[in-house]
């Protein structure tokens, strides 16, 4: 794990967890990497692709095993870890984030395939630390129990508005289908959309 | 996942040269060189290690030209092969003119994926058979040819019970396969030398002796786009889909309907089957015995009946006969009742 990215000095669980498990400190060597912006990469496939990744408004410079995923590539390379890996293989949705202002599966989305395009997650959202209206909606509905979806949840719940398919409970249903949810938080994420898809019309119209 | 060579096509034919260079295999699908585009199935079956291509080409980029577009048609509408799933599904003329292709693609997976996975791929999505996903499983014909086959005397509640051989009893996973073939779709076909158009019937390949070779495609060959014939009685169409979950599920049993009804009596039907076969199926039995009836429950009951005449069922499938007999039955006389 040469190339992960550590985080800056802090005391989260997670970062203490990262800094012990990795005795190579490479700080922001993947960000440093300078590579040529990848057509083809060499003849050798385990050779790493450089590669731009504009991630919330932000370009950054990468190299990448070319079967990185962007799940994994904002996780392990990125530091964000906001956007979470349940199942892996297209079938839980905790790994939704938008790409190119469309909720898309990052597990099952090549990084690589994304240069050019603006990736939006969870981190993403939030304004001046304001926390976007479904963020707020989740909190004030208690729209989670163990939260590993939530992510996942709130960026397919902003698309589903967005899209136009929140009008009906039974809408927003089944346009939320493919997110899952274990603690079965079902009735108050359906109530939380409800809540946001209000705030966010009347923020669309000003 | 093997490691794979990772290559952005800018034009059509870059990518059909890409695809074609020497040492191309027997079949598209053992190509060393596949194509990307949603990735929904390839990834999945990449991490898998069901599919190992050597070489990726990504055709994303080729999206803003015709392979991007719907385009109407004098009798018809285009579809290009990268449009995406949730872009057919919402599309207007699509939605009014023939309910069950916009509807056959909208109870297909999740948004997400719906917005990820294009038409093209959509139709060449591979089996959901678990001893075909799972390397762990030493026998499976359609993964590893002459290996036998698990799921013949397994858990084979998700298996086909139409179009079956020795060797193999994997459901045809798909949902717009089944408008397709019921619309006799054409499918236009890129390749080096040229394209060709075929029926949509011709595309897939029932699995025989062979079931590792799935689709008529040559190595390289790339779909670039559906031609859909419509005509204005297709108003009267669906696609029903029983499940196991009321959403984000593979369809039990599904079927594709649209009726041409003058004067009270069947002047065409078109009707696939979806969950029982294992490869999108046409149900020309049960269309012919429509023709020139009145719906009715005998009516329906007779083409029920012909539909799965031929219909096989295992240890654990054979409820899929019954099943898809009332599947077919329900989406009749829904079709029926249809004010056009």
């Amino acid at each position: 794990m040469a190339d992960r990215i550590l985080p800056r000095p802090g005391s989260s669980r997670r970062q203490f967890l990262v800094a012990s498990a990795s005795s190579l400190a490479a700080p922001a060597l993947a960000e440093t990497l300078t590579a040529e912006p990848a057509r083809a990469q060499a003849a050798d496939p385990r050779a790493p692709l450089g590669m731009t990744l504009n991630i919330n408004g932000r370009d950054r410079r990468v190299a990448l095993d070319a079967r990185t995923t962007l799940l994994d590539a904002l996780r392990e390379h990125l530091a964000l870890t906001g956007t979470k890996k349940g199942c892996d293989h297209g079938q839980c949705g905790a790994c939704t984030v938008h790409v190119g202002g469309r909720r898309v599966l990052a597990c099952l989305t090549l990084a690589a395939a994304t240069q050019g395009q603006a990736v939006t997650t969870v981190e993403g959202l939030a304004t001046d630390g304001e926390l976007h209206p479904m963020q707020q909606a989740f909190l004030d509905q208690d729209a989670f129990q163990c939260g590993y979806c939530t992510p996942g949840q709130i960026m397919s719940a902003i698309a589903c508005v967005n899209e136009g398919h929140a009008g009906s409970d039974a809408d927003i249903r089944e346009y939320m289908s493919g997110n899952l949810c274990r603690c079965a938080a079902y009735p108050n994420i359906v109530a939380a959309i409800n809540q946001a898809k209000r705030v966010m019309k009347t923020a669309m119209r000003r | 996942m093997q490691p794979f060579v990772f290559e952005r096509a800018d034009s059509p034919d870059a990518a059909l040269r890409a695809a074609t260079a020497p040492g191309a295999a027997s079949s598209a699908l053992s190509n060393p060189t596949q194509y990307l585009a949603g990735g929904t199935t390839l990834l999945d079956l990449m991490k898998l290690e069901v599919m190992r291509p050597r070489t990726v080409v990504d055709i994303n980029g080729l999206a803003d030209g015709a392979l991007g577009r719907i385009e109407p048609r004098r009798d018809g509408v285009r579809l290009g092969a990268l449009v995406r799933m949730a872009d057919a599904a919402d599309d207007p003329t699509i939605r009014r003119q023939c309910p069950m292709i916009a509807q056959s693609l909208a109870l297909a997976a999740s948004q997400q994926i719906r917005n990820m996975a294009s038409l093209g791929g959509n139709v060449l999505q591979r089996t959901r058979c678990a001893y075909f996903r799972d390397v762990s499983y030493a026998a499976c014909n359609k993964r590893v040819p002459g290996s036998g086959c698990a799921a013949m005397n397994g858990i084979n509640r998700e298996h086909a019970v139409l179009g079956t051989s020795e060797q193999c009893i994997a459901t045809y996973p798909g949902d717009f396969a089944q408008a397709l073939i019921a619309l006799d779709a054409g499918v236009e076909i890129a390749g080096t030398d040229g394209s060709r158009t075929i029926r949509f019937a011709a595309l897939h390949r029932p699995p025989g002796e062979t079931p590792d070779i799935e689709t008529t495609l040559l190595p390289g060959e790339m779909i670039a786009g559906f031609d859909i014939p419509l005509a204005s009685w297709m108003r009267r169409s669906l696609y029903l889909k029983v499940r196991d979950r009321a959403s984000y599920e593979f369809a039990v049993a599904s079927c594709a309907v649209a009726l041409d009804i003058r004067d009270g009596t069947v002047a065409d039907a078109r009707i696939a089957l979806g969950g029982v076969a294992t490869v999108p199926w046409r149900a020309r039995a049960a269309e012919q015995a429509l023709r020139g009836q009145a719906i009715d429950d005998a009516t329906i009951a007779a083409a029920a009946d012909s539909a799965f005449a031929q219909a096989r069922g295992r240890e654990h499938n054979s409820f899929k006969i019954a099943l898809g007999r009332r599947t077919l039955a329900r989406a009749l006389r829904q079709a029926a009742a249809i004010e056009i």
